[in-house]
């Protein structure tokens, strides 16, 4: 290979440089290449400077492309890399996948760059799977049957526990979680008392002046206690404060066990001899069935108060008039039947959120994809729930 | 800057509330070196580790990557200089929704000057180079053994083919022949790519075997630094009962003696 660089030097293509000789400090150069042509009439492919990834900066294309010319088995080119600065896998790489690189065509390369080159000749990349997937109906109808048979059997199986464990406890009442029920009611019961009291009393307003603009027009603005006391106390105190509680808690608890799960921390209690359902599932249920019949109450109480001003301010009903009219106007029983469907909706948030949060797989998309279930199959459920409510109880409390 | 000193801390100081940390430290990583970051839990390592990519700032003191300043240039700046760093976390920090083909395309797509079209040739090719087979590329991390996971790990971390790596206990939790050969494959990378490391570990055989130099990290200061011969000299309580104890006698013989 002597005297290759006394023939003709032709600067190509992206390589700036005068001459071939490479540089080592001062200036970044990127990876380039010159042709020189030596007495056998063969053409050297000089590649020059740094062949690595940052080198090469996104002209792999470029430079393949251009190289490619020289990529033959005709024994009139010879490459020669000993003046390539560094050399990486990329580098490697672009070098590997031009045709008849390596087969013979008298690399002169320095021993540590050839055993990059060489590592590529073993790759061992898989064949990419092209085939795009087939849309077969008859699949789809039967996974979408499998997915609700195992909710389904996941469902039973949890609320199977669920009794077990109470009947357990009933005999063992050293068992009883005391501290995780108390501790759950408070997180979900106490700390939601700010957002439900907003809630409901902004909806109290709002239904009050709709409906004082209606009464008006039929000139029986004292009814307005009639609706606003059948509405909130029936309907809208025990939806509004579940729907917050699912958003709030439901999610909490499906991510708590989410995090539980890929923390190994579920695990840990199994290993610890402790029932994840007494400690975690069971005390969830109780306190948000303890927990919602009470939000319930305050969401009652501040929604009509909301209304009352407002009645007050719209169609000049006393506040001292609205209350001793309550009791009167509205059936005790929707009270007493807003209660009951708190603490059916409290059960049925709690189970759906253990539900979908016991079946998180350890990794961050099924977290965030179960934690949102849980959250509308929860909001879902209590307003199918409240429909059954509503069409089971028509001829009770209702004039 | 001198033309080799890949990192220069001078003078760090590192305070969380009233807790001291690091007292005046100053310590250069020169090129192609790897060196072994050794002290006691809760000594500060990984903090030390995290201010030379940047992601902590010290209290006091300059800390310069590649011969540039951290506190000089701007977050861009920054970013760009990480892009020539890899970093294999102590749990691996693989993204636990991503593939392991797609954890190690993650950097590839996200440096935009590589075609998709190599990518995933090289993808297979990092995996060959830390020990995996192909049928690994499919396996989500939570489906991994501690060792395919450090692995993996170390496969993306050397995705973007780094010139400065960091190794967060890359032996820990590992078998021992696991961890043999580990570090073998860490060597022979090495040989290959004549990256710099800076490796945090607690694992004397990997001090031994992999290590061109110690640091010892000790009482809020670097107590001692040099080759593992030098720093058996030294007269610090905490390298003393390391090298002269069963364990450190076991892995370095009778040097400390």
């Amino acid at each position: 290979m002597r005297g290759i660089h006394e023939g003709n030097v032709t600067n190509e293509g992206t390589n700036r440089r005068e001459n071939g000789q490479s540089t080592t400090a001062g200036r970044f150069e990127p990876a380039g290449y010159h042709t020189v042509g030596d007495e056998h009439g063969r053409t050297i492919v000089v590649l020059t400077g740094p062949w690595t990834l940052r080198g090469i900066n996104g002209r792999a294309n470029t430079l393949s492309q251009e190289l490619e010319k020289y990529a033959r088995n005709d024994g009139k080119v010879v490459w020669d890399c000993r003046e390539v600065e560094s050399l990486d896998n990329f580098g490697a790489l672009i070098l590997w996948r031009l045709q008849g690189f390596t087969r013979g065509n008298a690399i002169e390369a320095r021993p540590e760059h050839a055993a990059l080159c060489e590592r590529w000749a073993q790759r061992n990349t898989p064949p990419e799977n092209t085939r795009s997937p087939r849309v077969r109906p008859l699949a789809a109808l039967s996974s979408i049957a499998r997915a609700a048979q195992s909710h389904l059997t996941g469902f039973t199986t949890l609320v199977g526990q669920f009794v077990l464990d109470v009947l357990h406890l009933a005999r063992h009442g050293e068992d009883i979680p005391w501290k995780d029920i108390s501790a759950t009611i408070y997180e979900a019961g106490v700390r939601a008392l700010g957002i439900t009291a907003l809630v409901g009393a902004l909806v109290g307003i709002v239904m009050s002046y709709l409906s004082s603009l209606e009464l008006r027009t039929f000139g029986a603005p004292s009814y307005i206690v009639n609706v606003l006391g059948l509405s909130i106390m029936r309907e809208l105190g025990p939806l509004l404060a579940a729907i917050l509680v699912a958003g709030r808690s439901g999610s909490a608890m499906a991510a708590e066990f989410g995090v539980m799960r890929l923390t190994e921390e579920l695990d840990a209690l199994a290993a610890m001899g402790i029932s994840r359902t007494v400690r975690l599932v069971l005390p969830k249920i109780v306190a948000l069935a303890v927990a919602l019949p009470l939000l319930v109450v305050w969401t009652d109480a501040i929604a009509l108060f909301g209304g009352m001003v407002a009645a007050h301010i719209t169609l000049g009903i006393g506040m001292r008039g609205f209350v001793y009219a309550l009791p009167s106007a509205v059936p005790v029983v929707n009270f007493v039947l807003g209660i009951v469907k708190g603490a059916v909706f409290g059960t049925i948030i709690a189970l759906v959120a253990c539900h979908f949060g016991l079946r998180i797989e350890p990794n961050t998309r099924s977290l965030g994809i179960e934690t949102t279930n849980a959250v509308v199959t929860g909001i879902t459920a209590v307003i199918f729930v409240d429909a059954m409510f509503a069409i089971g109880f028509r001829g009770i409390g209702l004039p | 800057m001198t033309g080799d000193a890949i990192i220069e801390m001078e003078h760090i100081v590192t305070r969380f509330g009233r807790q001291v940390v690091h007292e005046d430290i100053s310590l250069t990583v020169s090129r192609s070196e790897i060196l072994g970051l050794v002290g006691g839990s809760g000594s500060g390592k990984t903090t030390l580790v995290r201010e030379m990519i940047g992601l902590d700032q010290p209290s006091e003191g300059r800390v310069s990557l590649f011969g540039e300043r951290l506190d000089q240039i701007g977050a861009e700046a920054i970013a760009a200089l990480r892009n020539r760093c890899g970093v294999l976390f102590q749990g691996g920090a693989l993204f636990s929704a991503f593939t392991v083909f797609e954890n190690i395309a993650f950097p590839l797509q996200e440096y935009r000057a590589i075609e998709p079209a190599l990518i995933r040739d090289l993808v297979y090719m990092k995996l060959a180079q830390v020990g995996l087979g192909p049928e690994v590329a499919t396996y989500l991390p939570a489906e991994l053994s501690g060792g395919m996971t450090k692995r993996a790990a170390l496969a993306r971390a050397l995705a973007l083919e780094p010139e400065v790596l960091f190794l967060d206990e890359p032996t820990s939790g590992l078998d021992p022949v696991t961890a043999q050969a580990f570090v073998q494959h860490l060597q022979s990378l090495h040989r290959e790519l004549k990256f710099t490391a800076v490796v945090i570990t607690h694992d004397l055989d990997l001090m031994r075997d992999l290590c061109t130099g110690l640091a010892i990290l000790a009482d809020h200061h670097i107590v001692a630094k040099g080759t593992a011969a030098e720093v058996a000299t030294s007269s610090h309580p905490f390298v003393h009962a390391m090298f002269s104890g069963v364990r450190g006698q076991r892995a370095f013989g009778t040097m400390a003696s």
